[in-house]
């Protein structure tokens, strides 16, 4: 299996996950400050702005789109409970 | 009794009292109840109604708007956020005037449907800026997000100087001679809805000064509680006060505060809470302090938690559970915003030692940023298992200033931690 790094640059660490990851996998174990509330592309709480690598996650949903739209996330934002790490990839909390 | 009271020649308070109240929320107590303040303000161009009532006040409410207004003057109904307590009577107003125009903030048209269970309501979304005309009197919306729901907005009526501040500004008081300069002391009741309603948001509160402060004031008009037209400009300067960062103030800038609490039975806890700051201490730009939480009381650390960049809790196992001081603690921290803070647990175990990973879940569920496992020793910590503490300490002081060195974990080793630590629990 393929597998991909995802830099979390607020705290300075990098996980090696298999190619398919949700951000939402790995960020909360490793205590990056990615705040998540449900996780299932309601809340909105977990927008993380795409520092590097934005090509290599999964293309957002028509829902998840919708969804930064409301909340006013800067362009390029994702949601960490949605994106899935296709390829390595540099995030930040928004 | 079900008078309308007049603020200006406009502009009429049209709430209802409800002084049996006596828990609000769940979370609040009111010795003397609330008032759910409603609004009527006519312009030459139509009546705006702004915020209605709790359903079951709704009698009192109807029979002050018809005292003021007939149901087809009214053009327009703003809610300045969808609380039930205020949109309760918002069904009928709109059913006895079916031509008003609802006017919500944009982050309230999420929850327009799943709290009235109705799809077909036909309403504006308006922001910061937007304005409705009713002929000679102009409403102006202020977007206030979180204070303290999300979709909060203020209404400012331009030509009577009337802010209507939703639940900002607001408290649970009721007194029936409803002005500032009339009711009895309301002060703590005040005091007490910041501390328990706005606290959490206080970054917002900021931001919705900001909005505020540029506006000529004469009266502001909160939808709980007294209507401030004595000295309004008072009570957002106390706002101002209590949102402000005061430690930041005090302390280097560039410096960051760890808080460790701890309790502990024999003292082992506390040997590792020592260490602990010992280790953090070693971190430059990293103040760190302990805190036995059995000398305290959790409402009297809420200060300590809301300033503190990083919290870390000591608690020992007994009965496979953290105890209930610590709990009490964890439980003070949705008084204020711990969102993103660091945190860690640690403690000293007997038997099996469950407290620290429960105490750690906690955390992550109220967002909190725990970038380390936490320290688990059994029994009396060892002169060995002592510098293990110092040298977490250290990482986490080392986390909170930002220089901890990069690393490269596996997700599998990531999960396996886990794994292992539940393995570890089941074999004991």
């Amino acid at each position: 299996m393929s597998k991909y790094n995802i830099t979390f640059a607020d705290i300075n660490t990098t996980v090696t996950v298999p190619r398919g990851t949700r951000i939402v996998e790995v960020a909360e174990k490793v205590g990056a400050s990615i705040t998540f509330g449900c996780k299932e592309n309601d809340c909105g709480n977990c927008v993380v702005e795409i520092l590097g690598g934005a090509e290599n996650l999964s293309p957002p949903s028509a829902l998840e789109q919708e969804l930064l739209k409301v909340k006013f996330a800067k362009a390029g934002s994702r949601l960490a409970c949605q994106a899935m790490v296709w390829g390595d990839v540099t995030v930040k909390p928004a | 009794m079900m008078q309308p009271v007049w603020l200006s020649e406009r502009v009429q308070w049209i709430g209802a009292f409800d002084p049996g109240m006596r828990s609000f929320d769940v979370i609040l107590k009111t010795p003397n109840g609330t008032t759910y303040n409603a609004y009527a303000v006519r312009g030459t161009d139509g009546v705006a109604v702004i915020d209605t009532v709790k359903a079951e006040c709704s009698e009192q409410f109807f029979a002050r708007l018809e005292a003021v207004a007939r149901y087809d003057e009214i053009r327009v109904i703003v809610l300045n956020h969808l609380e039930p307590d205020h949109t309760g009577a918002l069904p009928e107003l709109m059913r006895r005037a079916p031509q008003a125009k609802l006017y919500i903030s944009q982050s309230a048209q999420l929850m327009l449907k799943a709290l009235l269970n109705r799809g077909d309501l036909d309403f504006t979304s308006v922001t910061t800026g937007d304005t409705v005309s009713l002929g000679d009197r102009t409403l102006r919306f202020l977007h206030t997000p979180y204070l303290h729901w999300p979709d909060t907005q203020c209404t400012y009526v331009e030509e009577e100087y009337i802010l209507f501040s939703g639940d900002v500004f607001g408290c649970h008081f009721c007194d029936e001679r409803l002005f500032n300069d009339k009711v009895g002391d309301f002060r703590f009741a005040f005091e007490y809805y910041y501390a328990h309603i706005m606290r959490p948001f206080r970054e917002h509160v900021l931001e919705a000064l900001t909005l505020i402060d540029p506006l000529p004031i004469n009266i502001i008009a909160p939808t709980h509680g007294p209507i401030l037209r004595d000295r309004p400009l008072c009570y957002v300067q106390r706002y101002r006060e209590l949102s402000s960062q005061r430690l930041q103030s005090e302390v280097d800038a560039s410096e960051k505060t760890m808080v460790i609490f701890y309790i502990s039975a024999y003292g082992s806890t506390t040997l590792m809470a020592q260490a602990i700051r010992d280790g953090a201490e070693s971190v430059p730009g990293v103040r760190a302090s302990v805190y036995d939480i059995e000398g305290g009381d959790a409402d009297l650390f809420v200060d300590l938690v809301e300033d503190a960049d990083g919290i870390l809790i000591g608690t020992p196992t007994i009965n496979g559970d953290a105890v209930k001081p610590a709990w009490d603690v964890l439980t003070s921290f949705a008084k204020t915003n711990v969102r993103s803070k660091l945190a860690g647990a640690f403690g000293s175990y007997g038997w099996s030692g469950e407290a620290v990973r429960m105490v750690e879940d906690r955390m992550r569920g109220l967002k909190m940023r725990v970038p380390l496992d936490g320290l688990r020793i059994k029994l009396i910590p060892s002169e060995a298992e002592l510098e293990e503490c110092r040298q977490y300490g250290r990482q986490m002081g080392e986390h909170l200033v930002g220089i901890n060195a990069p690393r490269v974990v596996d997700m599998a080793d990531l999960l396996a931690s886990k794994k292992q630590a539940q393995a570890e629990f089941n074999a004991n």
